[in-house]
């Protein structure tokens, strides 16, 4: 079982890799909207990847107000 | 016609499969632009089925394979004219797209949807036209409709009812969310997951081994398996246009529009 603090690190990671961003420049307080520029059909394409990486379903309403990596960790942690 | 290449669409028929390309920006919306060239489409499938097998319809956008309707249309469209006219212009609309999917659904041709990216409301409707979804794992599929007030109206519950079991129907239905390819395939919606972008491949390559068989035959199984669910359908579109010409409808209709977030559809 993950840790919340590994779920996290594997969150930024994933994301650093899509977006093609240096490792370490995304932090667990980011606001992912703002710092990766996501649209609606870039939002649905992290949510899939997320899910695809964590093996969960991630319901959307789940994540609703979610703007930040931390709180999105927690949300996949409650899934695992 | 072999082969056409429109404003929002385009198709070419090449040993018996034809493929349709939706092309349209920014998402595939389907309005009354794309809606027109989808009856050329049928049109031309129709004249050459007698020579084809199989037909694939996918996306040529990046990361959508439909958005679904085009609600900035609709809610243009319903916003200038009078409410008490809206009902029978929404209707005209339903009635020429429920015949645009009522031909894809009853060809006696093999239909396969290829799908990657996000396949929602109107899409969807359009890949469960198809008799095979082949989707990329990073598709999603969703009904947001009732998040605004209406319901499907392409004929997308007839079909989700007619092809998979209840408790996927409602979840669907009633929450709005989307799912992912994994998923979708585990409850049937899915017949076979590809790789990232080797959806519309897998698809050809499907195409491929179903021209292999007697036409016949495999006409007669589509039509014992697939019936269409005609008297639901109709009640579909009643039931759409009911609930459309509802003041509430309007408000999140332009509260929609108006939203440039990257989550427009919620709450």
């Amino acid at each position: 079982m993950r840790t919340l603090e590994q779920t996290t690190q594997e969150v930024l990671d994933l994301a650093a890799t899509h977006f093609q961003l240096p490792a370490g420049s995304l932090a667990p307080g980011d606001d992912f909207f703002k710092k990766l520029g996501l649209d609606s059909l870039q939002t649905l394409e992290m949510l899939s990847r997320l899910e695809n990486h964590f093996g969960i379903e991630l319901p959307d309403y789940e994540v609703q107000g979610v703007s930040d990596f931390k709180t999105l960790a927690e949300r996949i942690q409650s899934r695992l | 016609m072999k082969s056409f290449t429109g404003k929002t669409l385009r198709w070419e028929w090449r040993e018996g499969v034809i493929e349709l390309t939706l092309d349209h920006q920014p998402a595939n919306e389907i309005g009354t632009a794309m809606l027109a060239e989808l009856e050329k489409f049928v049109a031309a499938f129709a004249a050459l089925t007698p020579e084809t097998s199989v037909c694939i319809i996918s996306s040529a956008r990046k990361s959508v394979f439909s958005a679904g309707g085009d609600l900035r249309e609709l809610y243009a469209t319903a916003a200038a004219v009078a409410a008490k006219d809206r009902r029978a212009g929404v209707r005209a609309f339903l009635e020429r797209i429920h015949a645009v999917m009522n031909a894809i659904d009853e060809s006696p041709c093999v239909s396969i949807a290829a799908v990657h990216g996000a396949c929602l409301g109107g899409g969807l409707e359009l890949a469960l036209a198809c008799d095979m979804i082949i989707a990329d794992k990073m598709a999603r599929f969703a009904f947001p409709e009732l998040r605004l007030g209406f319901i499907p109206g392409f004929g997308g519950i007839p079909r989700l009812k007619r092809d998979l079991g209840n408790a996927f129907v409602r979840d669907l239905l009633f929450t709005g969310r989307t799912v992912n390819a994994t998923r979708a395939q585990a409850v049937g919606l899915v017949a076979q997951l590809a790789g990232e972008g080797e959806a519309l491949r897998i698809a050809r390559s499907t195409a491929a081994q179903i021209t292999k068989y007697d036409a016949v035959t495999r006409s007669a199984a589509k039509k014992f398996i697939k019936p269409i669910p005609r008297e639901e359908l109709r009640r579909e579109i009643d039931l759409f246009c009911e609930l459309f010409t509802r003041p509430a409808v309007m408000a999140a209709l332009k509260k929609f529009v108006e939203d440039s977030g990257p989550m427009p559809y919620l709450p």
